[in-house]
């Protein structure tokens, strides 16, 4: 079994080889791997039981989601009959395990492998705590092996459990991140060239985040705009500082768009007439602009999402300064000085609102006379399953309540498609 | 030389994971106790039932799998062993079934069991009915999680075991095992009255002394290894070796921490695992860096590692979220206000830290969200509150202490974020 193949995680393998031990040594009852996402865990041990060739089965808890599944699962992969088992319960399935087991007449220890095991946490309480004691249960040689990203504390729930054999795969370093993102580069490329790439990447992003996934991801995506100038002919490799400058605006774009995965299809396909339209892309609207460009609402939808907003995030008691026509001045008292100090109704979120409110601030808003029809409350209802507005509460015929669920951002580009200056009717930003 | 370090180590592993094992002998006194049980049931058709009640690991399955084992070769009569164990029988259905199964009663054909539950019942109780005391072959039911046996709907298997022991026909001792104290408090009214009450307390009354005895009982191998000259050098040296460990200061303080923390053997078994899994040729005899390795594996806390990993704009919101739980007194926070504050932040220090987006922060929060580092402060979430997520009132699960010493040892952790955390004000 070759170390080199996976670098930075000698330790671990070393570890894991160690633990196992021959093939029909005993080992721990049951071990539990825990580290960050991306962080090599599925991988080393797939390296390590499929490498050394170790009786195993490897069941993912998020796919399995019941405890039917997860058994079935299991036995279906061990047995040699072909079709469905059916295993309702933890007893059958240890019979059944058994059974398998003894059949086959090996000697070997048997690995379970549990991936994303948090999820058994909402299942039966009791699932879990058998599991770890699976070994002692079916009286075999065999060990339980639970990977996870959260550390073992978040498990305990009151009840007893054998406490299982605990590992902790730690987060690789910026040199092990290099090191690991230029194992996995294209074939055919320069190693030093590729890891000068790297150095710079991850300059860049290892601020906002180190997941190796994304950062793959990114580096990949990157790497044919920073070798396009090699390829054209205009620089050479040496020409570090004009290599960065060229990559620079990418990298930067990237930050922005592509760690939401938006627009990534395009430039995997790597088509000059694409990228010239996503630089086109006005960087400075974010992804809102595009999420709004999908949403056209009438005339009147607008408004009245605009004053459902307004009704969200105003206290009620300043309707009447900003909607009667002569409310005057309001006076400046000690009280509302304090207040003034705390305006923070955004942070707080928005509030809910009767639908007479929405409705009295939208007939002041709105210049022209609007009779009031069935047409116009069938708009609210159409904003309501859009999820731009939440209808809340059991109330619903007498006086439904709402609360608006749209961002700043998003009200403002719609009110400005409106001539509406929304900003000024906030309290907030008075 | 290979050949002696496997055979080492094949001994070793089955101590500490295999079958082997032996009874604790401080807790041999008791064997006494169940042994005249199950052989007056057996010899005299006595009916009774006991609870053997002890933490986990402290010994009890062994001592009775033991006591089993050595009456079964004395006896005169052959006893039934039934064994149930709260983890499998979850159900009484399934447990009925799996009684059925083990008695091989005709009930059974091969492997299933047929009938609903009130016929297996019945059928069940009139089997066992009919025998008497003197005729027929006493029955030693092992019930091992006995508390979760007492979660089920009634408790009708508890009742008509014990209601079957008290009638006293069919001779049947029921040992039950459990981990909790109060298990006599979760048997129903009518249950209690069937149990004849009779405990056995396995508590483990060790001293830090007895605790490194222990350890070394545990690594000294025993004359029963001599196969050859070369495995006797061999014993002779690692015995040593065992010795010379025991008495070194700095094992004793690492295995003295890991008793205050929990006398049992599994707390010491788990100490020794690294160690004994390294043994190979180049790496022959434990030595005391091996104990304090696996020692720091063990101590280590886990959300200091889980922090080491997140990346900086994370540790920036982080930071955040503490101070805002300072200025607001433990009231929960959402992301907007989490947001303010990374923004005000970021003003003041703009040269060192990037500018970053909204989304970008929100996924950092997200994460952190996934690495339960903090939490929704509702576990129920309505239709509302999922649509404006970025308004869910949150909880930081964390510690200041934690947190600052997490920031102490992150790799390349900018000065900035270090007096941030430290400074009280904003």
């Amino acid at each position: 079994m070759a170390k080199n193949s996976l670098p930075a995680r000698n330790r671990q393998i070393e570890q894991l080889t160690n633990l196992f031990g021959e093939k029909h040594h005993h080992t721990v009852e049951s071990l539990y791997i825990y580290g960050h996402t991306g962080s090599g865990k599925s991988c080393v041990l797939n390296h390590v039981l499929v490498g050394n060739d170790l009786f195993h089965v490897v069941v993912n808890c998020i796919e399995c989601y019941t405890t039917n599944l997860l058994f079935s699962t299991i036995l279906e992969a061990l047995s040699f009959e072909e079709g469905r088992i059916r295993c309702d319960n933890m007893n059958d399935f240890v019979r059944c395990l058994r059974k398998i087991v003894e059949e086959k007449e090996v000697e070997e220890t048997l690995y379970i492998v549990f991936e994303n095991c948090e999820r058994l946490r909402d299942k039966d309480p009791i699932l879990l705590p058998a599991l770890l004691n699976l070994k002692e249960l079916t009286g075999l040689n065999l060990c339980a092996i639970l990977v996870s990203e959260l550390p073992w504390e978040k498990f305990y729930n009151g009840t007893a459990v054998r406490d299982p054999f605990v590992m902790f795969f730690p987060d690789y370093s910026k040199d092990e991140l290099v090191e690991v993102l230029c194992h996995l580069r294209p074939q055919a490329t320069d190693l030093e060239f590729y890891k000068q790439y790297v150095g710079l990447v991850l300059s860049m992003f290892f601020f906002a985040f180190r997941d190796l996934r994304e950062l793959r991801h990114l580096v990949e995506i990157n790497f044919s705009f920073y070798e396009q100038p090699i390829v054209d002919g205009k620089l050479t490799k040496d020409d570090k500082l004009k290599l960065w400058k060229n990559i620079e605006p990418h990298l930067t774009s990237s930050l922005q768009k592509l760690l939401m995965r938006e627009a990534c299809d395009g430039r995997q396909s790597n088509e000059p007439e694409l990228t010239e339209s996503v630089k086109a892309y006005d960087l400075s609207k974010g992804s809102n602009a595009k999420s709004q460009n999908l949403v056209e609402l009438p005339f009147y939808s607008k408004f009245l999402l605009i004053s459902s907003y307004i009704a969200s995030y105003n206290p009620s008691s300043t309707d009447r300064r900003f909607f009667l026509k002569h409310a005057g001045r309001m006076r400046k008292t000690a009280r509302s000085m304090k207040k003034d100090d705390h305006k923070n109704c955004h942070l707080r979120g928005p509030h809910s609102f009767p639908l007479d409110r929405m409705m009295a601030i939208f007939y002041s808003i709105v210049d022209e006379v609007v009779p009031p029809s069935a047409g116009l409350f069938s708009q609210i209802s159409s904003l309501v399953s859009l999820h731009l507005l939440a209808q809340l509460g059991q109330d619903q015929l007498d006086m439904p309540k709402y609360k608006c669920t749209v961002s700043l951002d998003f009200i403002t580009a719609i009110s400005k498609t409106v001539n509406f200056d929304v900003i000024r009717y906030l309290y907030d930003f008075v | 030389m290979n050949q002696v370090l496997l055979d080492a180590q094949s001994v070793l592993r089955n101590r500490l994971f295999g079958k082997e094992t032996k009874c604790r002998q401080d807790i041999e006194k008791f064997q006494q106790d169940l042994k005249d049980l199950i052989t007056r049931s057996v010899e005299y058709g006595e009916s009774n039932s006991l609870l053997v009640i002890g933490s986990k690991g402290s010994g009890k399955t062994t001592l009775l799998k033991t006591t089993v084992d050595l009456l079964q070769k004395k006896l005169s009569k052959t006893l039934i062993i039934v064994r149930l164990n709260g983890y499998m029988q979850t159900d009484d259905r399934i447990a009925l079934a799996e009684i059925t199964r083990q008695l091989h009663l005709e009930n059974t054909l091969g492997d299933k069991v047929f009938g609903s539950f009130s016929e297996t019942l019945q059928f069940l109780l009139e089997a066992l009915r009919g025998g008497s005391s003197h005729s027929s072959q006493p029955i030693l039911f092992i019930l091992e999680e006995f508390d979760l046996f007492t979660q089920h709907k009634n408790q009708t298997l508890l009742y008509n075991l014990f209601d079957l022991a008290m009638a006293g026909l069919t001779p049947l001792v029921v040992v039950g095992l459990t981990c909790r104290l109060d298990v006599i408090e979760l048997m129903e009214k009518r249950v209690k009255s069937r149990f004849s009450h009779r405990q056995l307390y396995i508590c483990n009354q060790w001293t830090a002394e007895n605790y490194l005895q222990a350890f070394s009982n545990m690594l000294l191998l025993d004359a029963g290894f001599c196969k050859t000259a070369k495995h006797k050098s061999f014993l002779e040296r690692w015995n040593a070796n065992v010795v010379e460990l025991s008495n070194n200061a700095s094992v004793q303080d690492i295995l003295k921490r890991q008793f205050s923390i929990s006398k049992e053997m599994p707390s010491l078994q788990c100490l020794l695992v690294q160690p004994i899994c390294k043994l190979n040729v180049n790496h022959q005899f434990i030595t005391a860096a091996d104990i304090a390795d696996s020692a720091r594996n063990v101590f280590s806390d886990p959300k200091a590692n889980i922090l080491h990993g997140v990346s900086v704009l994370e540790l920036c919101l982080i930071i955040a979220m503490n101070h805002l739980t300072n200025i607001y007194a433990g009231e929960s926070f959402n992301f907007h206000m989490v947001y303010n504050e990374f923004l005000k932040f970021t003003q003041k220090k703009l040269h060192i830290l990037q500018k970053h987006n909204k989304p970008v922060v929100l996924k950092a929060f997200e994460h952190l969200m996934e690495l339960e580092l903090i939490k929704p402060k509702e576990s129920t979430l309505s239709l509302a509150s999922k649509l404006l997520k970025e308004y869910q009132p949150t909880i930081l699960l964390l510690e200041e202490q934690q947190l600052k010493e997490a920031v102490y040892r992150y790799p390349g952790c900018p000065t900035e974020l270090q007096q941030w955390l430290e400074s009280s004000t904003v």
